[in-house]
């Protein structure tokens, strides 16, 4: 390249070389890969349809008693005849499930943040948040319940799913806001970024996936919380799906349990999805864990 | 103070006699916490619109030295002057640098358009009127078409472009660069050592330029500042009086392999003693 005065003629002369390989690359693939995707998207219903062929038959073949194991013809009958009781279920445990989760979202980053802004308030602080996530949940239920929920067993629940759910998202908000680039620290401070920029511009968006990571596990720990709750509180004025489960077990009604089961995976999985799509919505410009392998 | 330095001489000869330095480090030490000796009297002095190369081998305190410039590191001793900048009232001179890093520390989350912002933003200046002054930047390193790109969409050479677009955009009098094109491969390298040769000549700016390979600082100087290591220290220093713009027949030259020879020389002779 010879030096020219023009500088923007040389320089824009060189440019399209670089960028050539960028836009020709993904084009190219996706068409080759669409096939694929589509199996990578349907194998799980595929294999879920094949086991529940297999349990129907089995249970046929050896004519197992619905008092140890429904067929699923059975479940999907109980699921469309206790339609009623199943939702009212799936609203409660749902609303403690979701107000749970959303409690820990927020406590979980206002905690995490507020952690990181200085060394003493974290080694205070963080042996009491560990022993609160050491203990088991099912040991404090009992107390929580005498404290809080005899009157308002919903409060109760509540608080013990948030326990549950709480940790992840206060450790990995903790992790995130130390995770900054060192390098794009000192960018900041060369320019004197105020305290305020630099959390706004540089350590959230660089805790962003570490919260988002905490929030998927998280979402699925406030279900475990609500169901561990609904059991302790037992028939003290729950009405959530798990309790479902456990007066339908002691009713030996079989087929209403396993439908109260069914509906209560149905729910943990929808979280699930909605975290996750959550998680690639706001990650997929530019985070590894979202960007597609081009090689 | 100011009047000691309008009469300053140094071994640059007349031309730069009469003018301020932008920078003077005068006896300056810099000892890490851990008790290593990084730098020892170091003294130079840096004028307005120079190509300056630092040029040593690597734990020479090179990037030590860059960083005291910019302020991102303290001395130990010794002073150091900023005799053409303001000075607020805790005493601080404003410096006005811009610095490129050997990485090129570019924010993943943020567009191209947002990265080059950055110094602005955090010097709280408005988007909308600063849009201007990032596509100048963005159009000075060749990028005018990126505003939108992530980092990630970009190669090595261009996220370097960004980089130092990124440090032009508040059109700083110094512009550090701490071996920048190291992690390039040498076709990158060439190309971009021209392309900030052409940013130095429209910007104006004074650039100090830090490289472990005799060829680059040769290349691009007008100034090498030879360092050796245990303790770091300046061992010499040599002027490159090739006119600009340089190109491929200087590269070719039998000047400039004497030059390079010379700056071998200083560097062998430091390493023996
Ligand atoms: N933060 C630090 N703490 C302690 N020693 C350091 C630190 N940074 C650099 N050093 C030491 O100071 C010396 C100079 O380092 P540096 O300025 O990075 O050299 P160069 O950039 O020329 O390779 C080296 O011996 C290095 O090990
Ligand atoms: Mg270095």
């Amino acid at each position: 390249m010879t030096m020219n005065p023009a500088v923007n003629s040389t320089m824009n002369s060189t440019l399209p070389e670089e960028t050539a390989e960028a836009t020709t690359g993904p084009a190219l693939e996706s068409s080759r890969w669409s096939l694929s995707q589509i199996l990578d998207r349907s194998s799980p219903l595929i294999a879920g349809i094949i086991f529940l062929l297999a349990w129907e038959w089995l249970i046929k073949f050896y004519n197992v008693s619905k008092f140890v194991l429904p067929p699923p013809s059975l479940i999907i009958s109980t699921l469309i005849s206790e339609r009623a009781d199943l939702l009212t279920g799936l609203q409660y445990t749902a609303a403690v499930t979701i107000s749970a989760f959303v409690a820990a979202v927020v406590s979980g980053i206002f905690f995490g943040v507020l952690l990181t802004q200085n060394r003493r308030i974290e080694n205070t602080f963080w042996p009491y948040a560990v022993m609160m996530q050491v203990t088991p949940v099912v040991a404090i239920a009992p107390l929580v319940i005498i404290w809080v929920g005899l009157d308002r067993v919903w409060l109760a629940m509540l608080l013990l799913a948030w326990m549950v759910a709480f940790f992840p998202m206060l450790s990995n908000t903790a992790i995130g806001m130390k995770s900054a680039d060192h390098g794009l620290r000192n960018v900041f401070e060369l320019y004197g970024a105020s305290r305020w920029k630099r959390f706004r511009y540089l350590q959230l968006p660089s805790a962003l996936p570490f919260i988002l990571a905490g929030a998927r596990i998280s979402s699925g720990l406030s279900v475990i919380g609500a169901v561990v709750a609904e059991f302790v509180a037992g028939s003290g004025g729950s009405r959530g799906l798990a309790f479902m489960i456990v007066e339908s077990g002691t009713m030996l009604n079989i087929p209403r349990m396993f439908a109260a089961l069914v509906m209560l995976s149905a729910f943990g999985l929808s979280i699930w999805y909605v975290t996750s799509a959550v998680q690639t919505l706001l990650l997929r410009r530019w985070h590894e864990s979202e960007l597609k392998q081009e090689n | 103070m100011l009047q000691n330095l309008d009469r300053a001489t140094t071994s640059d000869g007349e031309q730069v006699v009469r003018r301020k330095p932008l920078v003077r480090m005068q006896n300056v030490d810099k000892i890490y916490s851990n008790g290593t000796v990084a730098l020892k009297n170091l003294n130079l002095d840096v004028y307005p619109q120079e190509f300056i190369s630092l040029l040593g081998p690597s734990g020479c305190g090179k990037s030590t030295a860059l960083r005291i410039f910019s302020g991102l590191g303290a001395y130990s001793g010794g002073s150091m002057d900023w005799p053409q900048s303001m000075y607020d009232v805790s005493g601080k001179p404003e410096r006005e640098v811009g610095f490129v890093f050997q990485e090129a520390t570019l924010m993943p989350w943020a567009t191209v358009f947002d990265n080059v912002f950055l110094p602005l933003r955090l010097k709280d200046k408005s988007k909308a009127q600063m849009t201007e002054r990032v596509n100048e930047a963005l159009a000075l390193v060749g990028l005018s078409g990126f505003a939108k790109a992530y980092p990630r969409e970009l190669s090595g050479g261009m996220k370097m472009r960004v980089s130092i677009a990124r440090a032009l955009v508040t059109q700083p009098k110094l512009l550090l660069m701490d071996e920048p094109f190291a992690a390039l491969d040498e076709i990158t390298r060439t190309r971009l050592s021209n392309d900030v040769l052409d940013i130095w000549a429209r910007a104006k700016c004074t650039v100090m330029f830090v490289t472990h390979s005799i060829f680059e600082s040769v290349y691009l100087s007008q100034r090498i500042v030879v360092m050796a290591a245990r303790p770091g220290r300046i061992i010499g220093e040599l002027k490159i009086d090739a006119p600009y713009p340089r190109d491929k027949e200087f590269r070719l030259s039998s000047e400039y392999s004497a030059y390079c020879r010379a700056v071998s020389d200083m560097l062998d002779l430091a390493m023996r003693s």
